[in-house]
C-alpha cells in the first residue's frame, strides 16, 4: 500500500504544480485577481505532498520491502539502518525524487515567507518554480517511477556498492542537492522579475538569502566531498578535477559570483541585468552538471550506464528551461533601466572584477570538462586532467584573492587610491614576511604555491581590516560573515599551497619491524592482523609513528574485502589511517601483501604521506560556510520578522 | 574620469579579460589535454614518447607481475587487437584486477613501456552494454514457479 | 537600444553547448570492442567440464558441420540470468549451443543450470578467463555465432534480447 500511496501523492503534487503554473499564467495575462490567491497555497501543498512521498520511499527502504523494484535493486535486508535510509537517494529514481522534494519545499518556503516582493512578481516566481517542478514530475512519473512494483518479490535485495557504504557519502548527495536546487529559487526569482520587469533592490533582497543558503550547502557539500575523496579513495589527494567534482564546482563558482553581484543590486541598485543573468546561469549549471554526469554523457569513474531515453528526456527539459530563461533574458534585459553609476575604484568596481574573474574561471573549468565531448565530435578522444586546471584556475584564483584584499576596504560608489593605500600596510607587511621567510628558509618552492602562501597571508590580515576600529558588538552580522568567509578563503588557500609545496611521500614494501622515515616521523610497521567488520573482512596494519620530540602514535590502516554480491567477485577497498597534528596530517595506506622470491618473509606495501597544513583546506571551507551562514542570518526575512515581532512586543510592554 | 569613460574602461577591461582567458584556456588545452589511446593505437605508432596520454584497455589475464621492490608492478594492457606493457609504481586501486578494465594516465617510455602515474579501474561486475537500457523493465529477478 | 545583440550571446552559447550534448547522445561513446576473431577460426582450447554431469568443451568439437552458438557466461553474472529464456528459445528452435563458464565454481554452475535451465550441449570451465581473453571478449554474457567449419561469424556482446532470436536463427540457417 505504501508504494501506491506514494505514487498517488506524486500525481497529486504534479497536479498542484500544474494548477500553480496555469493559475499564475492566467493571472499575469490579466485574468481574475482570485487566481493569484490560489498560487501560494498550491505551492505549499505541492511541497508538502512531494516531501511526504519522499518520506514514504524512505519508509519502504527502512522496511526492506523487496516487492518494490527500487528497493530490491538497491537495498538488502542485512544492511545497516543508516545505509538503508541512504539507499533511498543513492540511486537514479530516488535522487530524482529528492531533487523534486527540495524543489517543492523551496517553492513552499517562498510562498510562506516572502512578503517583500510585489504580488505579481511573487506569483510569476512561484509559477516559474512550479514549471520547473512540473518537468521533473513528468520525468519521474513517465520514465523513472521510484514506486514501481515487481510482479514477484525476490527473497532479498541486491545491496549497494560497498565503496558507497560510507556515512559521509550517505549525506553528501543530499547536501549538494539542497545547494543545487536552492539555486532554482534564484532562477525562478529572476524569471519572475523578468516577466513583470520588477528588477531592483526588492527583487535582489528577496533572492539574497536563497543564494546565500544554497551556496552554504554547496560549500559544505564540496568541502565534505573533497574530504571524502581524500580519506576514502586512498590516493592522498583532496581534489582530482574529475568531471563529477567539476560539475559541483561550476554552480559553486556561479553562486559565489551571484552572491557578490546580488549584494551590489540590493545595496546600490546597479548591475541589474548581470545579476539576473547570473541567477539564470547558476541553476542552469546545476542542472547541466547533475544530468550530464548522471546521463553518462561524460565518462568519469563515478558515472552510471548510459540510458539514451532518459538522457534525451532530461536534455529536452533542460533545453526548454535554460533556453526559455535565456531567451526571456535576451528579450527583456534590454528594457531594464540602467542601474546606478559607479566609479571603477569603488566597492562596486571591485565586485565587478570579482564577478568577471569568477565567471572566467567558471567558463574555463566548464571548457575543460566539456572539451572532451567537442573533441570527440572531431574524432579525437581526449582527456583533460589536473595540469590544465591548475594552469588556468591557479593564477586567476590568486588574482581574485588580491581583488578580495581591496574590495571590502573600498567605499561604495567611489573611493580614492590614497585612502585604500593607507589601509593596506599591515597586510602587505604580512605578505612580505611570508614571502621572504619562504624564499630564505623554505628551500625550493614552485612559483604557484609560493605565491599562494604569500597571497594567503595578505588576505588573512586584510580580511580582518573591516573590523579594525569598530565596536565588535555593534558590527552587523553580515559584516562578520564577510570577514569570516574571506578569512576562510585565506586559510584554505594557505592549506592548499603549503600541502602542494611541502608534501613528503614514501612508498615502500615493508616487513614487520621495519621503520620508515617520513619528514619528521619515524614510522615503524609493527605488523598486520585479520579483523572482521559487520559485512566485510579486513587486514589491519599497525603502524607506530614517532615524532622528532619522542611522542608516539598508533595508526591502523585497513585493506577491506567485501564479499561479492549474489556470488559475484569480491570488492576490495583501502581505508586510510590519518594522524592529525597541529602542523598537518600523516596519511597511511596499507596496500597488498608482497611475498619475497624465496617465499620466506612477507612484506606489505605501505604508502605514507606527510601533508603539512592539509586540514586547513577543510577548515577554510567550514569557515567560508559559517561566514555565509552569518551573513544569511543577518539578511533573512525570518529573522527580520522575528526582530520586528520582538520590538513590537517590547513596545507593547513599555506602552502605558 | 566621467562616468561614461568609466563604463568604457570597464567594458574594455572585461573584453581584455575575456580575450585573455580565451587565449589562456586555448593554449592550456593545447599543451595539457591528454589523448585517450587504445593499445592498438599505441602499437600503430600514434602515441609519441613522453607525451602525456591516457591508455585504456583490459588487464590481460596472468600478466600482472610484481617487481622486487614490492611496489612496482608490470602488466599488459590489451584491447583484443594489440597489447602494451605497462609499468606502475604505487598501490593499485581497489577495483584493479586481471581481466577487468582499467584506464591509466602516464606516458610512453622510449623502450615501448607505458609508465603510468595513476591507474583507474573500472568494474565489470555490472557489465551492461548500451542495448541493455531496456533491461530493468522486463527483467525477472526470480524465475516464475 | 545599443548592444541589444550582446544579450543573445548567452543563448547562443547555450545552443552550441546543447548541440554538442545532442551529438554525444546520438553517437554514444564507443564502448564495445569488436573481436579481431571475426571470420577467423576459433582459437584452440580444451576446457574441462564446468560441473558434474556435463561434457567439457574442445575447440575441435566446434567444426562438426553444424552452425552453432558459443555462449560465454557465469553463474555470478546477473544479466546472464535474464538471457536464459532466449537461449532456451534458441535451443527449442534446434540451435546447438555450447557454453563457456567464466571463473566459476562447479556447485554454482550446477545451481545456475538447475534454476535457469540448461540449453547447453557442452560447458567448458574457463577458470583463468584465458579463453575469454583469447576471444577478445570483454565481459559476460557474450555469444559467438560459429559456422560449420568452426569459423567465428559474429560476436554478440551483452544479453541476447528476445527480439534478436529470429535473426540469429535465420543467420545460422543461412550458414548451413
Amino acid at each position: 500500500m505504501i508504494a501506491e500511496l506514494g505514487l498517488a501523492l506524486l500525481w497529486m503534487a504534479a497536479a498542484l504544480a500544474c494548477l500553480s503554473l496555469v493559475a499564475g499564467a492566467l493571472f499575469l495575462r490579466g485574468g481574475p485577481k482570485d487566481l493569484a490567491s490560489l498560487v501560494r497555497p498550491a505551492s505549499v501543498a505541492q511541497g508538502v505532498l512531494t516531501a511526504a512521498a519522499f518520506g514514504l520511499l524512505i519508509a519502504l527502504f527502512v522496511r526492506s520491502d523487496m516487492s518494490v523494484e527500487l528497493v530490491a535493486r538497491n537495498s538488502h535486508s542485512l544492511k545497516p539502518m543508516l545505509f538503508k535510509v541512504a539507499g533511498a537517494w543513492g540511486n537514479h529514481e530516488g535522487s530524482m525524487l529528492l531533487w523534486l522534494t527540495i524543489l517543492g519545499l523551496s517553492g513552499a518556503l517562498v510562498a510562506l515567507f516572502e512578503r517583500r516582493l510585489r504580488e505579481d512578481t511573487l506569483v510569476a516566481t512561484l509559477a516559474a518554480q512550479a514549471a520547473l517542478s512540473l518537468g521533473f514530475f513528468a520525468f519521474l512519473l513517465f520514465s523513472s517511477n521510484p514506486f514501481n512494483r515487481l510482479p514477484i518479490a525476490p527473497p532479498d535485495g541486491q545491496g549497494l556498492n560497498p565503496l558507497l557504504q560510507d556515512p559521509g557519502l550517505a549525506f553528501h548527495p543530499p547536501t549538494l542537492y539542497i545547494g543545487y536546487v536552492g539555486l532554482s529559487v534564484a532562477f525562478s526569482f529572476a524569471v519572475g522579475a523578468l516577466v513583470t520587469r520588477e528588477i531592483g533592490p526588492a527583487f535582489a533582497r528577496a533572492m539574497r538569502p536563497w543564494v546565500l543558503g544554497s551556496w552554504i550547502f554547496l560549500t559544505l557539500g564540496i568541502t565534505a566531498g573533497s574530504y571524502w575523496a581524500y580519506y576514502e579513495l586512498g590516493w592522498g589527494g583532496w581534489w582530482f578535477w574529475d568531471p563529477v567534482e567539476n560539475v559541483s564546482l561550476v554552480p559553486w563558482l556561479a553562486g559565489a559570483a551571484l552572491l557578490h553581484s546580488v549584494a551590489v543590486t540590493a545595496t546600490r541598485n546597479a548591475l541589474r541585468a548581470w545579476t539576473v543573468m547570473l541567477a539564470v546561469i547558476g541553476f542552469s549549471m546545476s542542472m547541466v552538471g547533475t544530468f550530464i554526469v548522471r546521463s553518462g554523457l561524460l565518462t568519469s569513474v563515478h558515472s552510471f550506464a548510459v540510458d539514451p531515453e532518459r538522457g534525451t528526456f532530461l536534455l529536452v527539459l533542460m533545453a526548454i528551461y535554460i533556453g526559455g530563461a535565456l531567451a526571456l533574458f535576451a528579450l527583456r534585459a534590454g528594457t531594464v533601466a540602467e542601474g546606478k553609476k559607479f566609479a571603477l575604484l569603488s566597492r562596486e568596481g571591485s565586485l565587478v572584477i570579482n564577478n568577471l574573474l569568477l565567471t572566467t574561471i567558471l567558463a574555463l573549468v566548464l571548457l575543460g570538462t566539456l572539451y572532451p565531448i567537442v573533441a570527440e565530435a572531431m574524432g579525437e578522444k581526449i582527456s583533460v586532467g589536473p595540469p590544465y586546471y591548475n594552469k588556468v584556475a591557479g593564477p586567476l584564483a590568486l588574482i581574485l584573492c588580491l581583488v578580495m584584499v581591496a574590495g571590502p576596504l573600498l567605499a561604495w560608489r567611489r573611493d580614492d587610491g590614497k585612502r585604500l593605500w593607507s589601509r593596506l600596510p599591515p597586510a602587505v607587511l604580512a605578505g612580505a614576511l611570508v614571502l621572504f621567510g619562504l624564499v630564505l628558509f623554505g628551500g625550493s618552492v614552485r612559483i604557484l604555491p609560493l605565491l599562494g602562501m604569500t597571497v594567503a597571508a595578505v588576505v588573512a590580515v586584510a580580511s580582518l581590516a573591516p573590523l579594525w576600529g569598530r565596536n565588535l558588538r555593534r558590527t552587523p552580522l553580515p559584516t562578520w560573515g564577510m570577514v569570516i568567509a574571506h578569512f576562510g578563503v585565506a586559510v584554505a588557500l594557505a592549506g592548499m599551497a603549503a600541502e602542494s609545496a611541502f608534501i613528503k611521500e614514501r612508498l615502500v614494501a615493508a616487513a614487520p619491524g621495519e621503520t620508515v622515515k617520513v619528514d619528521d616521523f619515524a614510522v615503524t610497521f609493527v605488523g598486520v592482523r585479520p579483523i572482521a567488520g559487520p559485512n566485510y573482512t579486513a587486514i589491519e596494519g599497525r603502524l607506530v609513528a614517532t615524532t622528532g620530540s619522542g611522542a608516539s602514535f598508533t595508526l591502523r590502516p585497513e585493506a577491506r574485502t567485501f564479499p561479492g554480491l549474489m556470488g559475484g567477485p569480491p570488492t576490495e577497498t583501502n581505508e586510510a589511517a590519518l594522524l592529525t597534528r597541529p602542523g598537518g596530517q600523516l596519511y597511511a595506506v596499507l596496500g597488498q601483501p608482497v611475498t619475497s622470491p624465496d617465499g620466506t618473509a612477507e612484506r606489505y606495501q605501505l604508502r605514507l604521506w606527510w601533508k603539512p597544513l592539509v586540514w586547513w583546506i577543510w577548515l577554510g571551507g567550514a569557515l567560508i560556510a559559517i561566514g555565509a551562514a552569518l551573513s544569511m542570518l543577518g539578511r533573512a526575512q525570518l529573522l527580520a520578522m522575528w526582530r520586528t515581532h520582538r520590538s513590537k512586543k517590547a513596545q507593547e510592554r513599555f506602552a502605558p | 574620469m566621467k562616468p561614461k569613460h568609466q563604463r568604457l574602461v570597464l567594458a574594455l577591461l572585461a573584453l581584455a579579460g575575456i580575450a585573455g582567458a580565451g587565449i589562456l584556456g586555448a593554449s592550456a588545452l593545447r599543451d595539457e589535454a591528454a589523448y585517450f589511446r587504445t593499445p592498438a593505437e599505441v602499437t600503430a605508432g600514434k602515441a609519441e614518447t613522453g607525451e602525456a596520454m591516457r591508455l585504456g584497455g583490459m588487464v590481460a589475464a596472468g600478466s600482472i607481475a610484481r617487481q622486487a621492490d614490492g611496489v612496482t608492478i608490470r602488466f599488459v594492457a590489451t584491447d583484443g587487437k594489440a597489447s602494451v606493457p605497462v609499468e606502475f609504481t604505487g598501490i593499485v586501486p581497489d577495483l584493479f584486477a586481471e581481466n577487468s578494465g582499467m584506464v591509466a594516465d602516464g606516458r610512453m617510455r622510449a623502450d615501448g613501456v607505458f609508465v603510468a602515474d595513476r591507474i583507474l579501474a573500472k568494474h565489470d561486475e555490472r557489465y551492461m552494454p548500451p542495448q541493455m537500457g531496456e533491461m530493468p523493465k522486463n527483467m525477472k529477478l526470480v524465475p516464475e514457479e | 537600444m545599443r548592444n541589444r545583440w550582446i544579450l543573445f550571446v548567452p543563448l547562443a552559447i547555450m545552443a552550441l553547448l546543447f548541440g554538442a550534448f545532442v551529438y554525444r547522445l546520438v553517437t554514444p561513446a564507443e564502448t564495445l570492442i569488436q573481436s579481431q576473431w571475426i571470420n577467423k577460426p576459433m582459437p584452440l582450447f580444451d576446457l574441462p567440464p564446468a560441473t558434474a554431469g556435463v561434457e567439457g568443451l574442445k575447440s575441435s568439437q566446434l567444426a562438426d558441420g553444424r552452425p552453432r552458438l558459443v555462449n560465454v557466461f557465469a553463474s555470478w553474472c546477473i544479466p546472464c540470468r535474464a538471457e536464459a529464456a532466449q537461449l532456451e528459445a534458441l535451443k527449442r528452435a534446434g540451435v546447438p549451443i555450447d557454453g563457456i563458464a567464466i571463473r566459476d565454481r562447479p556447485e554454482d554452475v550446477a545451481a545456475f543450470l538447475n534454476e535457469f535451465g540448461n540449453p547447453f550441449d557442452r560447458i567448458g570451465s574457463d577458470q583463468q578467463s584465458s579463453v575469454q581473453i583469447a576471444l577478445g571478449s570483454s565481459g559476460v554474457p557474450e555469444t559467438f555465432l560459429i559456422d560449420g567449419k568452426g569459423i567465428i561469424r559474429e560476436q554478440i556482446q551483452g544479453v541476447i534480447l528476445a527480439g534478436d532470436v529470429p535473426r540469429i536463427i535465420a543467420k545460422l540457417e543461412a550458414m548451413k
